[in-house]
């Protein structure tokens, strides 16, 4: 229907609020994520930028606010749907900051575990599975030709048997975006998928990344802290403090706010920083007449 | 492992340490022995009396210091030696069992067929193995419900108990036959597993298990003080046998218009043919069970119960709604308790409160929890030496519980996950790799 060249919207979050008794975690946020491209939530720690995704995932109920999925299917009013619902229905899947797999179940069985509600359909709340129905076995052999493909693009084929625990924690974040996206989404929600990679692994991240935006034609959504990963993959980045949207625009646009490098370094812009902390920014200098422009 | 091993055999023993921790023992020792053993009230003539026995209080002390200090000398000398490689024992035979599972679940079920027809095979033995077949079958049902999906119950005797009450009623009030009280017996203990399920939807872990734990009190309660319904204590009697499938009957003198079974045969009356009926129809229940475990672990909600067990907000942000995870996970594992509770009471021709305390809930969660989780092999093993096991050490009298207890103890040592601690998979997208050729 649209051409590359137009993005459309994907997500709308309107005014999005969330309480904890008196601590407002976000304080009237409105951003949107556009289809086929990977938006970056980035912020110092205790930004709210979890909370978002707590939030249109269907973990938190927001205490004022409208988040619109235009799926294809029609409409979804993410806030008003119970949680395991939104990737049910609404195709939105998320993985954790702190990876949450299966530990105890193979590679495989995580990825097969992802497909639950379409072959729970076709094995006909388990009737048609007990009874070794064709409809179902064909089914099964679907969802593993899928998993099978994953596995292949995060290179974890030969390892499909093993416990998914006992796997380096690498291999780990892979897997979990893996299972992620055997629930077949519109929307993939990463919370930091790139904490505790190092710099080889993190490049194949953003390779992974770059190919499920442009392959599955999806829209993706980041939390990330690793700038080298949001600076090269995002199309759109959206910056957070204390709760409250601070920067929205491309990265180069961002990079050079003000406010962003205020929230990242301090509000005295004369302070002389650590090297390693403006490494770990990868911001040159913490002087913004002194950035560069552009990559 | 092989470095934990390594520090354990270093470790020396610290005389005066282990000094230390006896004398602190004989003294905890003394402290309980004195109120406990150190006097004794007897009668005389209408008056009480308080015998003094410090000679016991002496021997306790004593014997609590010398058992102590060993302890302490056994755990560096001997742990060390005798711990691995009773571990690597059982896990070897555990291992052993799941490469040869066809074989040996094959071989032990052609066993336990041709059981009742062995030479040596007496009442006495038919009616253990019937005893032990209903834990296997309650261990596998538990199984569904602790192993799989890792909801820790501590009342699953409730439903054994709505299984047996089920069937009791249903035959002395309406006549129903055993074999249309059955399915409702189950469908009965289902139903009360899904409302049981209702209310701990939210509860997990320890929180689960105390609202569990209540559960089985409360039915067992309401079983004993219901008089009007469940004859309270005195239990509910004349329960009908079970028929061949409402052909024949196992009785000297059937009723009127049916067959008796020794009569059909043309051969002399036994009781043992109701026995070895009875036998054969636990056997077939348990085996349903175990065959209708083990494809339910290879079908999508089998495998969404595991998924919980593993992590339920994961399982959440799949799409994969916990609530019907969890009630069916509680529906089948009752289901199938409620149809050992109709076995139970068609075998017993009686039921009471009696026979559903909390005592059976622990026994039934000891053999799933020492057979190894999810494990259905290690819980036929499990139930053999948790129900059996007290049997054979009958000589011990007394000290038999402190044996049993001792010997779980034991096994939970070297076994912590169980007897026969293994996963298997429940898919493979290769084959499973040969024997010997590891990469």
């Amino acid at each position: 229907m649209t051409t590359a060249t137009a993005p459309t919207r994907l997500l709308e979050v309107e005014h999005l609020t969330m309480r904890f008794g008196g601590l407002v975690a976000i304080d009237d946020v409105s951003f949107s994520a556009n289809d086929k491209e990977i938006t970056a939530i980035i912020g110092p720690n205790g930004a709210g930028k979890t909370t978002v995704f707590n939030c249109l995932t269907g973990f938190y109920k927001p205490t004022v606010g409208r988040l619109t999925l235009h799926h294809p299917k029609g409409d979804f009013l993410l806030e008003q749907m119970e949680g395991f619902r939104i990737p049910q229905k609404a195709s939105v899947a998320r993985t954790f900051q702190n990876i949450r797999l299966f530990p105890q179940m193979t590679v495989l069985e995580n990825l097969v575990v992802a497909q639950h509600n379409v072959l729970m359909s076709a094995s006909a709340f388990s009737l048609a599975g007990l009874l070794g129905l064709r409809r179902y076995k064909d089914a099964e052999r679907e969802s593993i030709e899928l998993a099978r493909y994953w596995l292949d693009k995060v290179g974890l084929l030969d390892r499909a048997d093993i416990d998914a625990g006992n796997l380096p924690y690498g291999d780990q974040r892979r897997l979990e975006i893996a299972r992620a996206m055997c629930t077949e989404p519109v929307l993939l929600c990463l919370d930091e998928p790139a904490a505790g990679l190092n710099p080889k692994e993190s490049a194949e991240l953003n390779e992974l990344l770059l190919f499920i935006r442009d392959s599955h034609k999806i829209g993706l959504l980041l939390i990330e802290h690793d700038m080298s990963v949001v600076m090269k993959i995002s199309d759109h980045v959206i910056v957070l403090d204390y709760g409250c949207k601070i920067a929205d625009g491309s990265p180069e646009a961002v990079r050079d706010d003000p406010n962003v490098i205020r929230a990242y370094l301090g509000e005295d812009e004369d302070e002389e920083l650590p090297p390693e902390v403006l490494a770990d920014l990868k911001i040159d200098t913490p002087k913004p007449q002194n950035m560069p422009g552009s990559e | 492992m092989s470095e934990a091993q390594q520090s354990i055999r270093t470790e020396t023993f610290n005389i005066p340490a282990a000094l230390k921790d006896a004398f602190l023992t004989a003294f905890v020792m003394g402290a309980l022995a004195l109120p406990l053993a150190g006097f004794r009230i007897g009668e005389q003539g209408g008056a009480f009396f308080a015998e003094q026995r410090m000679d016991w209080v002496l021997i306790a002390v004593v014997a609590g210091f010398i058992g102590r200090f060993f302890l302490s000398l056994a755990r560096v000398s001997l742990a060390p030696r005798i711990a691995p490689p009773a571990g690597a024992f059982f896990g070897g035979i555990g291992s052993w069992l799941h490469t040869n599972m066809v074989l040996m679940s094959g071989l032990a079920i052609i066993a336990a067929v041709i059981l009742p027809f062995l030479p040596f095979t007496d009442r006495l033995i038919l009616d253990r193995a019937i005893y032990m077949l209903i834990y296997v079958m309650l261990g596998w049902g538990l199984n569904i419900v602790v192993g799989l999906a890792g909801l820790l119950d501590l009342g699953y005797v409730a439903f054994y108990a709505v299984g047996a009450y089920s069937y009791a009623l249903l035959s002395t009030h309406f006549e129903l036959s055993f074999w249309i009280c059955l399915p409702l017996a189950g469908l009965f203990a289902a139903g009360f597993g899904v409302i049981l399920g209702f209310p701990v939807l939210r509860l997990r872990g320890d929180y689960l298990a105390i609202v569990t734990l209540g559960f089985g009190e409360i039915i067992r309660v309401i079983l004993l003080n219901w008089y009007t319904v469940t004859n309270g204590p005195d239990g509910i009697s004349g329960i009908a046998r079970p028929s061949l499938f409402g052909l024949m009957e196992f009785t000297r003198n059937p009723k009127e218009g049916v067959v008796a079974f020794h009569e059909f045969f043309n051969i002399p009356f036994s009781g043992e043919h109701r026995m070895v009926f009875l036998y054969f129809l636990i056997l077939a229940l348990a085996l349903i069970t175990n065959f209708f475990t083990l494809r339910m672990r290879k079908l999508p909600v089998g495998r969404a119960w595991e998924a919980l067990r593993e992590d339920e907000i994961a399982c959440r942000s799949l799409g994969i709604n916990p609530t019907n995870v969890k009630l069916s996970a509680f529906a089948i594992g009752a289901m199938f308790a409620g149809f050992a509770g109709s076995f139970f009471a068609t075998r017993q021709g009686f039921v009471s409160p009696e026979s559903f305390t909390f005592i059976e809930s622990a026994i039934i969660l000891a053999i799933v929890v020492l057979g190894g989780m999810g494990s259905q092999i290690g819980v036929v093993i499990a139930s053999f030496v948790l129900v059996l096991g007290p049997e054979f050490i009958r000589e011990l009298q007394e000290y038999r519980m402190l044996a049993f207890g001792g010997l779980m103890v034991l096994i939970m040592m070297w076994r912590p996950r169980g007897l026969l601690a293994y996963r298997d998979p429940t898919i493979r997208l290769w084959p499973v790799k040969s024997k010997g050729a590891r990469k």
